[in-house]
C-alpha cells in the first residue's frame, strides 16, 4: 500500500510516496545502498561521539590510521579479521536457510577445543611435522564445531526445538566445557590456560619468513587468512553452483516449495547446521593455532561468533563479500582498542547493523517524490 | 465526467461515484470511473479478476481513499476515512473473506465493535433481536451458535446480518457466490430480493455472467480499471455482449477438443482416508482413477477435500488408509521425490506459497524438479548455462512476459507465474499431472492459454487430474468428472458431447451438495454416466 506524506511549502507542494519495487534494481544498486548505509552509520556514530565530547573526525581518522596506517597495523587488522571471516561464513550458510544459528560463538570455542585436544591429549606427539599436525587439527576443529552444530540441528529437525534458544544456550555450555579442561586437566601450573603449543602445532606466520624477506618482519598474519579465503570461495561454489546449495537456497526462500520439489528439509537442517558449526570450528582452530597458541577461554571466546552475525548480514550472506566486511570489522575491533577498551567501537558496530537492516527497505521499495498537482 | 443530474421523475440515486481514480504501484486500478446506484435495485458489477471491481467498492466502503473523484450519498458529497464512516452513511460491505471470530457466537460477532451493550452483556435480548432481523430478510441462522459450527453459507448470512444490524441501506457483496453451493446461491438470491423489497439497495460484485444476469436489475462493467458499461438494464443486454464488455473481445466458449482416446489406467486412487491440517477427517474412503490421454475433472465446492486429495497424491500429506498407485507403483506415503521421479507433475493450488520460490529467479524456479539430473546437473555441480538456456527456451515457448530469466518470480503477474509453473511441470514430460485450480485468479487470455496447455497434455497421452471449482472449465476440458463432497466421491459422469447439457449441470450441482448419483438416478432424474 502506498503511504504518502504531503509537504506544503509556500506554493510548491510535493508528495513523497513509498512504493514496492516492481522491477529488479540494477546490479550495482544493493552494493551502493549498503555503502550508503555504512556512511549514514558513521555519521550517526560521529554525532554520538561528539555528544560524548569527542571529535568524530579525529576519532575516525585515528581509527583509519590505527588499522590501515602501515603494514604492521594492516597485518594486525587481517589477524583480527581472520576468525571473523570464518565465523561469518558459518552464520551466512545457516541464515541462508533461515536457520538462526547464533551459536557460532560456541561452535568456534568447541573448534578451538577440538584442535587443542590434538596437541594436549596428546593425539599427536609434539615432534609431528607441521604438514600433518595442522590438517589433523583442522579436521578436529571442524568435527568439534560440526558436533556443536549437529545438536541444535538435530533437535530442530526432529523435535522442532527453537534453534535460537538452543544455539544460544550451547554457547555457555561450550565456555564451561573449555573452562573445565583448562582449569582441571590441562592447566599450566594452576593458571587458567593450557601449556603453550609446540611450534609444529601452530599455523605459519609471515614473520617466520622475515630472514628471506625483511619486509615481513613483525607481521603476524598467519595461514588462517588463506584458510578463510579458500573456505569463502568453496562456500560460494556450494551455495551458488552446487545441487546442495540450490536446495539450501530453495528451502531458505520457501520451505513449502522445497518440500513440493521433493527436498528433504529435516535432513538439510541437520547438514546445514553441521556445515555451519564446522566453519565456525575451523575459525576456532585457526585462532588457537595461529594467534593464541594455547587453549585459553578469554582470547578465544572474544565474541567473534557474534560479530560474525553482523558481518554475515553486512555482506548480505554473500561469502565473497564477507571477506571484505570482515576486514572492515577487524579494523573496527583493532582501532577500538586504541580508542577505548569498549563502548564506542561496539556502539559503531551496532549502529552499522541497524542501518544495514534498515537499508534493506530501499531494495524492496522505492521512494517517489511527486511535484506539482495534488 | 459530464453527467446530467437525474430528473425528478426517476428513482432517486442513493449513491453516485464520479470520476474515481485509484492507483496502486504499477497499476491504475480505477481510471475515472463513474458509478450510480438507485434506491431499491440490485446492481451487478461485472469484471474480470483485477478489473478494479473490488477496488472501486473498497473506496465506496471506506477502506481505500480515492486519489481523485467524489462520492455522493443521497446527493451529499461524502469523504470516508474508514469503513465506520461509510457505515454511518448507510453503506456496508460483505467481503469475500469473512471477518468473524470463530470461537464467539453469532450475536457476539454482530455486536462486536458497536457501542452497545455498554456494561452489562444482556445477550439474550440481543439474540431475539437478531433472530427477528434474520427472519425479516430470510436469513435463517441461530444467534447462539458459535461461528465455527456454521457452514460457509451461514457465516455469510452472519456477515450480512452484521451490516443490516448496523442499519445500512446499501449492501455491497464482493463475489458472494464464490464460496457457495448452487442451492445456497438460490437462498442468497432470495435474501437479496427480500432486501430490495424493503427499500435497501445491493451492489453485487461478480465475474460470473450468468449470475449477474439472473439477479441484477442493472449492470455496470469494468475492464482494466475503466467502466465499459454503466447502469445498463440487464434485461436488454445479452450475455455475449456483457462478456465482450468484460474482456474486450469474444470469449471462446468452446475449446477445440479432439475426441478422447483413453489408454491404460495411470493413476489409481483406492479407498483413501486422510486428515486435514486440523486433524479432522478430510478424505473418507475416496476412490478414482485416471487413464492415459484423458482429463478427469474433480468438481466440488471448495473445502470438500480437494486440496487434501492432491496433497496425498503428490506425497505431501499422509494417507491414513488405502493407497494411491501411479503406473502400478504405490506413491502414497512415499516421499514427494518418489512421485517426481516416477513422472508425476503437480500444479499446486497455491502458486506463491507452494508452487514457487518468490525471491529466486525464473531460472531457479524452472529447474526445481530437474536439477537432480543432466543436463542441469553436471559433474555434481549445477550447470547454470544449461539452466539459463532451459529457462530461456521455456520463456519463449510458454510466452512468459519478462525482460529476462534472472527476474525473481515475485515480480511476475499471476498469469505469468502460472505459465512458469506449468512450463516447469510440463517440460518434465510427465505421465500424470494433477492440476488444482490452475486458472484461479487469471484473466481470460491466460485462462485460455492454460486450457490449451492442459489439452495438449491430454493429446500427448498424459493422464490429467483437474481439480476445479469452475464447472464450465471442468465441462469444457474433462472427459469424465467426479464430484467430491465431504471427502467422498458422490458420483462420476461422462462429459463427452454433453458440454452444454443443462441436466448434466443439474446432476453435478446436486452431487456437489451431497446427494449421491445413485439416489438422483433412483428419483428418476435423467442422468446416466
Amino acid at each position: 500500500m502506498a503511504e504518502s506524506t504531503v509537504v506544503k511549502k509556500g506554493r510548491a507542494s510535493f508528495k513523497i510516496r513509498v512504493e514496492p519495487r516492481l522491477n529488479e534494481p540494477p546490479a550495482w544498486y544493493p552494493a551502493a545502498v549498503s555503502f550508503g548505509a555504512l556512511i549514514v552509520a558513521l555519521i550517526l556514530g560521529g554525532i554520538l561521539i561528539s555528544l560524548a565530547g569527542g571529535d568524530p573526525i579525529r576519532s575516525y581518522l585515528h581509527i583509519a590510521k590505527a588499522s590501515f596506517g602501515d603494514s604492521g597495523v594492516l597485518s594486525d587488522t587481517i589477524v583480527k579479521a581472520t576468525p571473523i571471516i570464518l565465523a561469518a561464513l558459518a552464520c551466512s550458510v545457516a541464515f541462508r536457510m533461515k536457520l538462526w544459528n547464533i551459536g557460532a560463538e560456541g561452535q568456534f570455542i568447541m573448534g578451538a577445543f577440538g584442535a587443542s585436544a590434538i596437541v594436549l591429549a596428546p593425539v599427536l606427539p609434539a615432534e609431528t611435522p607441521r604438514i600433518i599436525f595442522i590438517p589433523v587439527m583442522m579436521m578436529a576443529g571442524m568435527a568439534a564445531g560440526a558436533l556443536w552444530g549437529f545438536i541444535p540441528g538435530y533437535l530442530k529437525a526432529k523435535f522442532n526445538v527453537n534453534e535460537i534458544i538452543s544455539t544460544l544456550m550451547l554457547n555457555y555450555v561450550a565456555v564451561a566445557w573449555v573452562n573445565f579442561w583448562i582449569f582441571g586437566v590441562w592447566t599450566e601450573g594452576g593458571f587458567q590456560m593450557s601449556p603453550k603449543f609446540p611450534a609444529t602445532a601452530s599455523l605459519p606466520r609471515l614473520l617466520e619468513y622475515a630472514e628471506a624477506f625483511p619486509i615481513l618482519r613483525g607481521l603476524t598474519t598467519h595461514l588462517g587468512l588463506v584458510i578463510g579465503v579458500v573456505a569463502a570461495v568453496i562456500l560460494w561454489f556450494i551455495i551458488f553452483r552446487s545441487r546442495w546449495g540450490y536446495e539450501i537456497r530453495l528451502i531458505g526462500d520457501n520451505p513449502h516449495a522445497a518440500q513440493y520439489a521433493g527436498i528433504n528439509i529435516t535432513q538439510n537442517i541437520i547438514w546445514v547446521m553441521m556445515l555451519s558449526g564446522a566453519l565456525a570450528g575451523l575459525g576456532g582452530m585457526s585462532e588457537v593455532a595461529g594467534v593464541v597458541h594455547r587453549l585459553q577461554t578469554a582470547p578465544v571466546a572474544a565474541g567473534y561468533g557474534f560479530t560474525g552475525i553482523i558481518v554475515a548480514w553486512l555482506a548480505k550472506l554473500n561469502p565473497l563479500v564477507i571477506i571484505v566486511a570482515s576486514i572492515l570489522f577487524g579494523a573496527l575491533i583493532l582501532a577500538g582498542r586504541e580508542i577505548q577498551p569498549s563502548g564506542v567501537p561496539k556502539m559503531i558496530q551496532g549502529i552499522i547493523l541497524v542501518c544495514l537492516i534498515a537499508s534493506d527497505f530501499l531494495l524492496r521499495y522505492r521512494i517517489v517524490v511527486e511535484r506539482g498537482e495534488e | 465526467m459530464t453527467k446530467q443530474p437525474s430528473s425528478a421523475t426517476e428513482i432517486p440515486l442513493i449513491v453516485e461515484m464520479r470520476g474515481i481514480v485509484k492507483r496502486f504501484p504499477g497499476v491504475l486500478a480505477n481510471d475515472h470511473v463513474n458509478f450510480e446506484l438507485k434506491r431499491g435495485e440490485i446492481h451487478g458489477l461485472l469484471g474480470e479478476n483485477g478489473a478494479g471491481k473490488s477496488t472501486l467498492m473498497n473506496v465506496l466502503a471506506g477502506l481505500y481513499r480515492q486519489e481523485a473523484g467524489t462520492i455522493l450519498v443521497k446527493g451529499e458529497p461524502k469523504v470516508f476515512s474508514s469503513p465506520r464512516d461509510a457505515i454511518k452513511s448507510g453503506i456496508g460491505m460483505v467481503h469475500q473473506h469473512f471477518m468473524l471470530v470463530p470461537s464467539q457466537t453469532v450475536t457476539e460477532n454482530i455486536l462486536l465493535g458497536l457501542d452497545e451493550p455498554r456494561f452489562i452483556m444482556r445477550l439474550p435480548d440481543y439474540d431475539s433481536k437478531i433472530a427477528e432481523l434474520g427472519e425479516r430478510f430470510g436469513l435463517k441462522v441461530d444467534p447462539r451458535a458459535k461461528i465455527w459450527q456454521l457452514s460457509v453459507g451461514e457465516q455469510q448470512r452472519v456477515e450480512i446480518l452484521k451490516m443490516l444490524y448496523r442499519g445500512v441501506d446499501v449492501l455491497i457483496m464482493d463475489e458472494p457466490t464464490a464460496v457457495l453451493a448452487p442451492q445456497e446461491i438460490e437462498g442468497l438470491f432470495i435474501t437479496l430480493r427480500a432486501m430490495i423489497a424493503q427499500g435497501k439497495s445491493v451492489i453485487f460484485i461478480s465475474h460470473k455472467l450468468q449470475e449477474v444476469s439472473a439477479i441484477a436489475d442493472r449492470v455496470s462493467v469494468l475492464r482494466k480499471g475503466v467502466a465499459t458499461a454503466s447502469g445498463v438494464a440487464s434485461k436488454g443486454v445479452s450475455r455475449q455482449e456483457l462478456a465482450r464488455l468484460m474482456v474486450g473481445r469474444d470469449v471462446i466458449f468452446a475449446l477445440d477438443k479432439k475426441p478422447g482416446k483413453p489408454g491404460d489406467v495411470v493413476l489409481d486412487v483406492r479407498d483413501i482416508y486422510a486428515e486435514n491440517d486440523k486433524g479432522l477427517p478430510a478424505l473418507r474412503g475416496l476412490s478414482l482413477n485416471v487413464r492415459a490421454g484423458e482429463i478427469v475433472g474433480v468438481a466440488g465446492v471448495a473445502g470438500n477435500g480437494q486440496s487434501e486429495l492432491s496433497q496425498v497424491i503428490s506425497g505431501m500429506r499422509e494417507c491414513k488408509q488405502g493407497q494411491v498407485l501411479l503406473g502400478g507403483d504405490t506413491v502414497s506415503n512415499r516421499t514427494t521425490l518418489f512421485g517426481i521421479q516416477h513422472g508425476m507433475a503437480y500444479v499446486p493450488e497455491d502458486r506463491t506459497h507452494v508452487g514457487s520460490a518468490p525471491n529466486l529467479s525464473i531460472t531457479d524456479n524452472v529447474i526445481m524438479k530437474q536439477y537432480r539430473k543432466p543436463p542441469i546437473l553436471k559433474n555434481g555441480l549445477l550447470d547454470m548455462k544449461a539452466a539459463t538456456k532451459l529457462a530461456t527456451e521455456l520463456k519463449q515457448a510458454y510466452d512468459i512476459v519478462v525482460p529476462n530469466v534472472s527476474t525473481p518470480v515475485r515480480l511476475l503477474s499471476g498469469g505469468n507465474l502460472q505459465r512458469v509453473i506449468l512450463a516447469r511441470e510440463i517440460s518434465g514430460l510427465p505421465s500424470f499431472m494433477v492440476a488444482v485450480q490452475p486458472t484461479r485468479g487469471l484473466d481470460v487470455g491466460a485462462i485460455e492459454g492454460v486450457h490449451r496447455l492442459l489439452l495438449t497434455q491430454r493429446e500427448a497421452g498424459a493422464a490429467v487430474l483437474l481439480v476445479s471449482e469452475e464447472l464450465e472449465e471442468l465441462l469444457s476440458l474433462s472427459d469424465r468428472v467426479y464430484v467430491i463432497y465431504e471427502g467422498k466421491i458422490m458420483g462420476e459422469v461422462m462429459v463427452e458431447g454433453r458440454e452444454q447439457d443443462e441436466a448434466l449441470v443439474d446432476t453435478i450441482g446436486q452431487m456437489m451438495t451431497g446427494t449421491p448419483l445413485d439416489q438422483i438416478q433412483n428419483e428418476g432424474v435423467a442422468a446416466h454416466g
